[in-house]
């Protein structure tokens, strides 16, 4: 065989072995799908679908046995609630403020700020809002619990903030410059600018960030596992102990069950639906980016 | 009130504002920060850093979480490494355009969506139930490869798409094949910005919890991972890739968890160490990526 | 040439984050009860000390159930239990041919407690706490004027053990007459931190474990005395201390707790020295961690069971049983 020939052959086992490499990103996902839905489904065997989506009780390991996902649901719902009213404004505030109004020097001391908030591990952010928040909003709320949904959610909002402001900008960002000059020279304030000419522009990319902020929050666990409690609740107190869909799976794993019992079905039961959730939610957010990206090219 | 008076209010009102916003970020930063120093400072040393965890506060260290960490760390940036930068060097010099390198692509972006917890599930039932690799450091290890995956991949393409054609071109006319030009040219060239991908992912599994959480890392761990270097042939195991083991992020979950005051401080202690490794590497990883930007004069 | 290199190098990096002495350690897995959790914890840190790193000791907290599976699963050497072993799980280790050595370590007085502030609660009875937590209580029971009609009109927030905890029998037996029969709405947690972080920081919560979890957090925490109506063993409402869990009159919540020795595990010589390193520390390490030590007798008794290996539970293998007393105790485990 002549060396070129070998050559050749060597360099399509390489070419297929990075082939490999790329499609495991797709075998990552069949795993993911497959392992949930596999386990899922010896849940939806001694489970009803109608009472995992109805039953207003989660209480799958006691003698009074309810397998209702709403009270979780609840629990995911009022954290992210109050995350998205914290992130949001400030987000998309701080975002125009960055965009339309300071200087260089600002942007340049403000972004590695949001960089470190969002690089910052969120096992530290739920001793923060456990032993810091909680006490804090104790001394103004005296009846509220330790364990409750109002803290972590604030601290929540506060972790989702770069995640809004960095899309958002980049959203404002991509308006042309024309659009603002246009505007200016018509008399607008920067602020009439702002609100009345980039803000509408650069609506896909805010509302991208916002849907990815909602799928961070949701899927976010450690805070709530630490700060939020771990009773399943359904109600939207934001002062009482409650428990999220993440933090349940968290609790039931530290207490590590064995395979093939209905214990272990209900954290993937449970992971499943969250899945579900962000899945959806991602991929609008995707879908919205793309049509940002697309406006003005 | 006439009209341009109350634009110009609003524009002066909303400057205000505006800096009132992005200053809740700085603000909320600084009294994270402020307080855990105030609360853990104190703690840290040498005993700290050294010692087992102990059911009395005062006595209780990180040592096997920090360790643990960094085996963690080290194995999952191993198993990251190949498999990201294949995938990327396929997706940027090999791939064409038709529907299943878009599935692909897709596949990527929205794996970087998931939550971090179902990379657990899926650690919990292919790894350790399935494939039998129990509560294991190389368990832990590739489900937070898994996790941190799209990091990778996304940096290595960044850093191969920003090398001109003209590199390749020119291997070419030398008479080089495809795979000797990527092998020799275009990989060294990206490697700055390769390694601030892997720099990236590997702070990012440092601090993950739940997936670690989900596998089962235990909490009460007071040995260190079997070394590599064993006393009889052939002088390399891979026991301690197989033993239990805890990570720092999960020592502090387990120390906030307890009510004593004194785990309080030590949990304040032990993240202030976690923040200082995460800050390093992230601060690392920036530096490599300014220092490759600027050398780069193609 | 440089593959090996890199390849070596991070193999260092591994070996130089290891112990010199962990070569050839061997482990002694331990698994169970969040109530005996820190007696073994505080055996196991005394015991690695001693052993210098040749003996490795996990210990998690599953929960009496939890660890039980396991146990009966073969999975762990020894299983920390805050009540004896019930049928189900007599089952299982018969089918999978494990036999276990029932080692009782300690004593418990269940304890009762409520946050610090709550200056209404002086007193419960049995009848309330049965109000309180029975299967019935579920989605009704909610208000603390529910139980008692001069208490405020408030949410009761409850914190309990978890179903896989032995507490939960324990308690559930006790209180509502049937081991698993409780209401489900509460928070549960085989974790006893959980339950006092709860408590501590809620001003309406109400909840139970195992009173060496009181013992390191009385200030933050207020002991409730539990009156069972029963003048013969104490009148009044009795608070679970010292003296009265060993004298007997705090009833019905005091109890024996455990730990179960695979048989097999027990013939590696590192099970061994454990063991009997814990049969001779347990009274002193038990009372630093804030239970009832039993009398020295009760300890060499244990050994001596070990040490031939008597296989089988005193309890009949029936799960919790109430009111236990010591000397009960003592008679049994001497025959």
């Amino acid at each position: 065989m002549s060396y070129r020939r070998f050559q050749k052959i060597k360099e399509w086992f390489i070419e297929k072995a990075l082939f490999l490499s790329a499609l495991f990103s797709v075998f990552i996902t069949i795993g993911i799908i497959g392992v949930l839905i596999f386990e899922t489904f010896e849940f939806f065997k001694v489970v009803s679908i109608v009472d995992f989506l109805t039953d207003t009780q989660w209480t799958p390991l006691f003698s009074e046995k309810h397998f209702g996902i709403l009270p979780l649901f609840a629990g995911t719902f009022v954290t992210t609630i109050i995350a998205m009213a914290v992130s949001l404004p400030v987000g998309v505030i701080t975002a125009i403020y960055l965009s339309e109004y300071a200087s260089n020097k600002v942007r340049i001391f403000i972004k590695p700020i949001l960089e470190i908030l969002a690089a910052v591990p969120t096992v530290v952010y739920g001793y923060f809002a456990l032993l810091f928040v909680t006490p804090l909003l104790q001394k103004v709320i005296p009846d509220m619990s330790g364990f409750n949904s109002l803290a972590p959610g604030i601290v929540m909002g506060i972790m989702i903030i770069p995640i809004i402001a960095s899309l958002s900008e980049d959203a404002m960002h991509a308006v042309p410059m024309s659009l603002r000059e246009g505007a200016l020279a018509l008399g607008a304030t920067r602020f009439q600018v702002a609100i009345k000419v980039v803000l509408p522009a650069a609506l896909s990319g805010i509302a991208a960030s916002f849907i990815l902020g909602i799928s961070r929050a949701v899927g976010e666990t450690m805070i709530v596992a630490i700060a939020a409690g771990q009773q399943p609740r359904l109600t939207l107190n934001p002062l009482v102990p409650i428990e999220t869909v993440t933090a349940y799976i968290v609790q039931v794993s530290l207490g590590d069950t064995p395979t093939g019992t209905i214990e272990y079905s209900t954290i993937f039961a449970a992971g499943m639906s969250l899945f579900a959730v962000t899945f959806v939610l991602n991929i609008v957010s995707y879908w919205l980016k793309k049509r940002f990206r697309e406006e003005y090219e | 009130m006439d009209r341009k008076l109350l634009n110009r209010l609003y524009d002066r009102g909303f400057l205000f504002i505006g800096i009132f916003a992005t200053s809740i970020s700085l603000i909320f930063l600084l009294a994270l920060l402020l307080d855990i120093l105030a609360d853990g400072m104190g703690r840290l040393g040498w005993q700290f850093l050294s010692s087992y965890p102990s059911r009395k506060p005062e006595e209780a260290g990180i040592l096997s979480a920090w360790v643990g960490t960094v085996w963690i760390m080290v194995l999952t940036g191993c198993i990251a490494f190949p498999l990201g930068v294949s995938a990327a060097i396929y997706l940027e010099e090999y791939s064409r355009k038709n529907w299943l390198t878009d599935i692909i692509e897709i596949n990527i972006a929205n794996l970087a969506g998931v939550p971090s917890i179902i990379y657990g599930l899926l650690g919990l039932g292919l790894f350790v139930r399935f494939m039998n690799m129990e509560r294991s450091v190389i368990a832990g290890a590739m489900t937070l490869a898994i996790l941190v995956l799209p990091i990778v991949i996304l940096s290595t393409r960044e850093a191969i798409k920003s090398i001109p054609p003209s590199i390749r071109e020119a291997s070419y006319a030398l008479g080089a094949s495809k795979w000797q030009t990527i092998r020799n040219q275009v990989i060294p060239a990206a490697m700055p910005g390769i390694m601030t991908g892997v720099i990236l992912a590997m702070s990012r599994a440092v601090g993950e919890t739940a997936p670690l959480i989900t596998i089962g890392a235990l909490t009460y761990v007071a040995f260190l991972p079997t070394s590599p270097i064993s006393s009889e042939f052939p002088y390399l195991s891979f026991q301690g890739f197989f033993d239990a083991f805890t990570a720092l992020p999960i020592q502090i979950f387990n120390w906030v968890s307890r009510p004593q005051k004194g785990f309080a401080i030590d949990a304040a202690a032990g993240i202030i160490v976690l923040l200082v490794i995460t800050f390093v590497m992230n601060a690392f990883a920036i530096y490599l990526r300014q220092k490759y930007q600027k050398k780069i004069r193609w | 040439m440089k593959k090996a290199m890199i390849f070596l190098t991070i193999m260092a990096v591994f070996a130089g984050f290891t112990a010199p002495e962990s070569y050839a350690a061997t482990v002694v897995k331990i698994d169970g009860s969040s109530t005996v959790y820190p007696i073994t914890e505080a055996v196991a840190e005394e015991f690695q000390k001693v052993e210098k790193g040749k003996t490795k000791v996990t210990v998690g907290i599953s929960g009496t159930g939890g660890g039980f599976k396991k146990f009966c699963n073969g999975e762990i050497d020894i299983s920390d239990a805050s009540r004896p072993i019930k049928p189900s799980e007599v089952e299982l280790c018969k089918k999978n041919s494990i036999e276990y050595v029932e080692l009782p370590v300690a004593y418990d007085g269940l304890a009762v407690m409520v946050n610090p502030k709550n200056n209404w609660v002086d007193y419960l009875t049995v009848k309330e706490l049965k109000k309180m937590w029975e299967p019935e209580a579920q989605g009704k029971i909610k208000k603390w004027n529910q139980i008692r009609p001069n208490w405020p009109d408030k949410e009761i927030h409850l914190f309990g053990a978890g179903v896989d905890s032995g507490t939960f029998d324990y308690f559930t037996e006790a209180i509502n007459g049937k081991g698993g029969a409780s209401r489900g709405d509460f928070t549960a947690s085989e974790d006893d931190n959980v339950l006092v972080q709860g408590i501590a920081t809620d001003t309406l919560a109400l909840g139970f474990f195992g009173v060496a979890y009181y013992e390191h957090n009385k200030d933050r925490l207020k002991l409730v005395p539990i009156d069972d109506e029963n003048d013969t063993n104490g009148k009044g409402p009795v608070l679970p201390e010292y003296d009265n869990v060993v004298k007997g009159t705090y009833q019905p919540l005091a109890r024996p707790i455990f730990i179960y020795v695979n048989k097999k595990s027990a013939e590696k010589s590192e099970v061994q020295r454990f063991i009997s390193f814990y049969m001779k520390k347990g009274a002193e390490l038990s009372k630093e961690v804030g239970y009832i030590a039993l009398p020295e007798k009760a300890y060499n008794l244990g050994l001596g069971r070990f040490e031939k290996r008597i296989a089988g539970s005193v309890f009949g293998g029936h799960g919790a049983q109430v009111g236990v007393k010591i000397e009960d105790l003592l008679q049994k485990e001497g025959k």
